[in-house]
């Protein structure tokens, strides 16, 4: 046995960085210079050259697995022969039979479903350092996983291991060469130091470290700069738990700890045994071959093998035998003695044995309970074996879940042998690996076994998708004139009547009453002509529970009828928090809130409009006025939708024309908006276009001849078709413009809307300063859009520029001929007060979500001037016509 | 001025002869050398060499190099070595 200089020597890398001399960098670049030339050529190799290497590769390291072991045992003095002839196996093997199926070159996984492809791309160069304690298999194995994925590497053993490195390098270089692999693929630093590794390290054609050793040279790696793989030390605690096969245990334990003399860092450190079985399993650890020390010899053991100044192992005693231990410490035992056991009370600093020992010593504790041991095991892992190795022998699955859960370890090892186990592909089904990633409890960027795809950068390809997109309006939608009888075949034991006072005078729930199927029991509930607040809900709410109905039938315009869906929400789901429904979103299908699918009662909603515009009849939002903190709350779902919409236009006929105008604009507003927004489909298209042929025939005559009942009947119809357009396809940035403005100065939905109208045609018909990100739409299509709707109202114009400029002012036209003011300014606003509201305006408009699916972004400049081109007011069309552009 | 054209065809020897013997005959050229690697899939550490030799033979004589009908797979080799600079590329 050497003596403890000679071996601590062994053990530890030079720590005085010296000075490189011009002819070592020149060395040094040279070795770089050459793999950066292979890597390079080897991005050219096809996945079969690649293989054809690895393979040859493979069965080389085989060969010379004998060869190899013996002369890292000769060198390092450290392990047993034997030993590292099954690590150089495995290395080869193992790690050949993992990665030969593995696509590594061009796509190496298409994920179809997600229309993503996965692409390898090289690192390039690596610098790889390598250990003492397992020299040879690591850089066999270093070696296939970097030809496997087209890197060539930069070896810098561990000094005291470098003749064995140096010759595993070169028998797998000359094979790869052999068969075909670049010249230059790997090499080795002759007599490096840490001054060699520093400059490499740091070279700008380096592209990972790959570092495997003691915490100093992980720490290095990590400091460098680089993107680094650093694997260092562990410290595995291992529960020995009651139900565990105990000779089956007790055989991987030995098995582990003694395997190549304890040099993997995953080999078991403290075993904490249940205090039930704990006298058995020292016996059988006896039996086995295990000197188990009694308290004398355990002072000696901590004081032999545990340096009393840093509390880290004795390097003389790493990778040697237990009989040379104990003989170099004065212990004695019998010649065939495996393993020396020492049983501890407790982890730390007072208790010595309790770190991490890469040679056949083994601490053993005595748990009084289950939350015991699992505590000492946690408090092993704390104490320097942070995300690597723990082992756990139990047949109790919750014990063993547990145990993973408190124990923060790369790998968790149930039931067979750490050292072993941890390696993976022997034991069980863990990658197979030379590299045991820490995660950042050991200061490590993975916990993964390294392997083929730590030294691949992966490349997603992400083709564009095609968003599954929506038509949803309510199930049955009846339409013309007396639609109202349809009410009779819906069969209700009791139902409520949700309208305003004005409709039951002038006989319009009368009409209603006479329709609802016989024998049903009918109440009706008036509410206030406004939009609905929480007060009322709440109020009707309690009305509706107190009836029990199985039908509410919401007469009236968007109040009432958004009245009525908030109402049914609440009714069917009393638990539902409109304040938290009404979270912000940007998208329906992902929000966040989910409108709750529980329900308490039943109701059919069925709703009849009295108003042709706001088209709520079959729309899944429903607006409530919060009075307590002055703001409007819109919800939105499709469980919102009324069940049945009745289009009846007897209940318009006698519309004012103010409201007819108002109305009709709003309904032409929300066909515009869904015509050209991002969430248009062809389904939402066919109705805005509908819509807006509609409103362009039929809205002039009902307004200068209200009782003209087919033009009635026509804007009812526009209004509702309109909305099924734009539950689907959402509104624009015109309303979130009318939103504010109107909210700000009293000003009617619809009047607000037709105020801004024209101008936002114009602006969405420009070249945006900032498109609208937006998967569900191909190119910029609003001014085609727009064009194509000239070419159906047949107004003219040869290019596309002149038919969306023909648009807007038919649109102009036809708000004049509804009497519209055409500017802010002629609703009596001054100059000087718009301008100091200008600025709030567009805040609260930007934050609106309605422009969320507006084809053009707008910037809050961009609303201050629509704003003010609404406060200047007319020839849109003309002003908009210098900024087109060709898309 | 006149300018030498070397077609590079065959294997990877052949391309590296090739490239050998235009550095020695670079003495009656005035203008450029176009080396056309139409045919070339793959380029190995020796040809990288051959070229590299070629570079400075022409820099020495102050001729440009052009390379014609580079792969896509050879060009990022040369780019990954940092030696499209010295070249001109013809399509």
């Amino acid at each position: 046995m050497a003596t403890t200089e000679e071996i601590k020597e062994r053990i530890e890398i030079p720590l005085i960085a010296e000075t490189l001399t011009t002819e070592r960098i020149a060395y040094l670049e040279g070795l770089v210079g050459q793999a950066k030339t292979a890597a390079a050529v080897f991005t050219q190799f096809t996945q079969e050259d690649v293989d054809r290497i690895v393979k040859a590769m493979a069965l080389a390291g085989l060969e010379h697995a004998q060869h190899l072991a013996r002369l890292a045992v000769e060198e390092t003095k450290l392990g047993v022969m034997e030993d590292k002839v099954i690590k150089n196996m495995v290395a080869c093997e193992f790690v050949y039979n993992y990665v030969k199926d593995k696509r590594t070159v061009g796509v190496i996984r298409e994920l179809t479903d997600r229309n993503l492809s996965e692409i390898a791309e090289p690192i390039g160069v690596l610098f790889s350092l390598t250990p003492i304690t397992n020299p040879t298999s690591t850089v066999l194995f270093k070696c296939l996983v970097a030809v496997k994925t087209r890197n060539a590497v930069v070896f810098s053993p561990h000094p005291k291991a470098w003749h064995c490195c140096a010759e595993a390098v070169k028998v797998m270089y000359e094979t790869a060469v052999k068969h075909g692999g670049p010249e230059g693929v790997f090499t080795c630093v002759e007599s490096p130091n840490l001054a060699d590794n520093a400059y490499l390290m740091k070279h700008k054609d380096v592209g990972l470290i790959d570092a495997t050793g003691g915490p100093g040279v992980v720490k290095a790696a990590y400091s460098s700069g680089k993107p680094a793989l650093g694997v260092g030390p562990g410290n595995t605690p291992v529960y020995l738990e009651k139900t565990a096969d105990l000779s089956s245990a007790v055989v991987d334990i030995i098995v582990s700890k003694t395997f190549d003399n304890g040099t993997i860092c995953a080999s078991e450190q403290t075993v904490v045994i249940d205090d039930e079985i704990y006298d058995a399993a020292l016996k059988k650890f006896a039996e086995l071959g295990a000197h188990i020390c009694n308290e004398k010899e355990t002072r000696i053991l901590e004081r032999g093998v545990i340096d009393p100044q840093t509390g880290f192992m004795q390097p003389m005693a790493v990778g040697q035998k237990a009989t040379d231990i104990a003989r170099f410490i004065g212990l004695s035992v019998k010649p065939n003695t495996k393993l020396l056991i020492a049983p501890i009370q407790g982890v730390g600093s007072d208790h010595p044995l309790s770190v991490e020992k890469l040679f056949p010593v083994l601490a053993v504790y005595r748990a009084k309970s289950v939350t015991d041991a699992l505590k000492v095991c946690i408090d092993v892992n704390h104490a320097g074996g942070l995300g690597h190795t723990a082992v756990v022998f139990s047949r109790n699955d919750e014990v063993i879940r547990k145990f993973g859960e408190v124990i923060n370890a790369g790998r968790i090892i149930v039931n067979s042998p750490g050292s072993i186990g941890a390696l993976g592909a022997v034991y069980n089904d863990l990658v197979p690996t030379f590299s045991f990633g820490c995660g950042t409890g050991g200061g490590n960027s993975t916990t993964d076994n390294v392997n083929i795809h730590h030294y691949l950068n992966i490349k997603r390809q992400a083709r564009r998708t095609q968003n599954h997109m929506w038509f949803r309006v309510p199930n049955q939608i009846y339409f013309n004139m007396n639609a109202v009888e349809n009410l009779r075949q819906f069969q209700s034991s009791c139902t409520i009547v949700v309208t305003n006072a004005s409709l039951e005078r002038i006989g319009h729930v009368d009409i209603v009453r006479r329709n609802i199927c016989p024998k049903t029991h009918v109440h009706v509930m008036v509410i206030p002509d406004a939009e609905p607040e929480n007060k009322v809900i709440s109020q009707s709410v309690e009305t509706l529970n107190f009836y029990k109905p199985d039908q509410i039938i919401a007469l009236g315009g968007g109040s009432v009828i958004d009245a009525a869906k908030i109402m049914k929400l609440k009714y069917v789901s009393p638990e539902a928090d409109l304040e938290y429904l009404a979270a912000p979103f940007l998208d329906l299908r992902k929000r966040v809130v989910e409108y709750p699918t529980e329900k308490a009662n039943h109701a059919r909603l069925i709703a009849i409009p009295t108003t042709s515009g706001t088209g709520s009849e079959v729309t899944p939002f429903a607006v409530l006025i919060d009075k307590e903190h002055g703001r409007k709350v819109t919800l939105a779902d499709y469980s919102l939708t009324p069940d049945v919409a009745i289009v009846d236009p007897q209940f318009v006929m006698s519309m004012p024309r103010g409201l007819t105008a108002d109305t009709g604009i709003d309904c032409l507003t929300h066909a515009l908006e869904a015509g050209v927004s991002n969430y248009a489909s062809p389904y939402t298209d066919s109705s805005a276009v509908q819509a807006i042929r509609l409103v362009f025939t039929y809205l002039p005559i009902a307004y200068t001849h209200p009782h003209d009942e087919e033009a009635r009947c026509m804007m009812h119809n526009a209004a509702c078709i309109a909305a099924m357009a734009f539950s689907n396809a959402s509104v624009g940035v015109n309303h979130a413009l009318a939103h504010a403005f109107g909210a700000r100065f009293g000003v009617a939905h619809g009047r607000a809307n037709a105020l801004m109208l024209p101008h936002v045609m114009a602006y969405n018909a420009a070249v945006p300063t900032k498109f609208m990100p937006s998967p569900y739409s191909q190119g910029y299509v609003a001014h085609k859009k727009y064009a194509t709707v000239s070419d159906l109202l047949a107004l003219g114009g040869h290019t596309t520029e002149e038919k969306v400029k023909n648009l807007i002012a038919a649109t102009e036209q036809l708000l004049d001929q509804l009497d519209f003011p055409r500017s802010i300014a002629e609703l009596g606003i001054s100059k000087d007060e718009f301008e100091r509201i200008v600025p709030e305006l567009a805040k609260t408009a930007f934050d609106d979500p309605s422009w969320r699916s507006n084809p053009r972004m707008p910037l809050m400049s961009e609303l201050v001037e629509l704003f003010w081109k609404a406060y200047e007011g007319r020839n849109a069309a003309e002003v908009s016509s210098p900024k087109r552009q060709t898309v | 001025m006149s300018t030498m054209t070397v077609f590079l065809k065959g294997d990877e020897e052949c391309v590296v002869s090739r490239l050998q013997e235009a550095a020695c005959s670079l003495d009656g050229v005035a203008g450029e050398v176009v080396l056309d690697l139409s045919t070339i899939r793959r380029i190995d550490s020796v040809g990288l060499r051959a070229l590299e030799d070629l570079i400075r033979a022409a820099d020495e004589k102050a001729l440009k190099i052009t390379l014609r009908g580079v792969s896509v797979d050879v060009y990022k080799v040369l780019k990954l070595l940092r030696l499209t600079q010295r070249f001109s590329f013809l399509s």
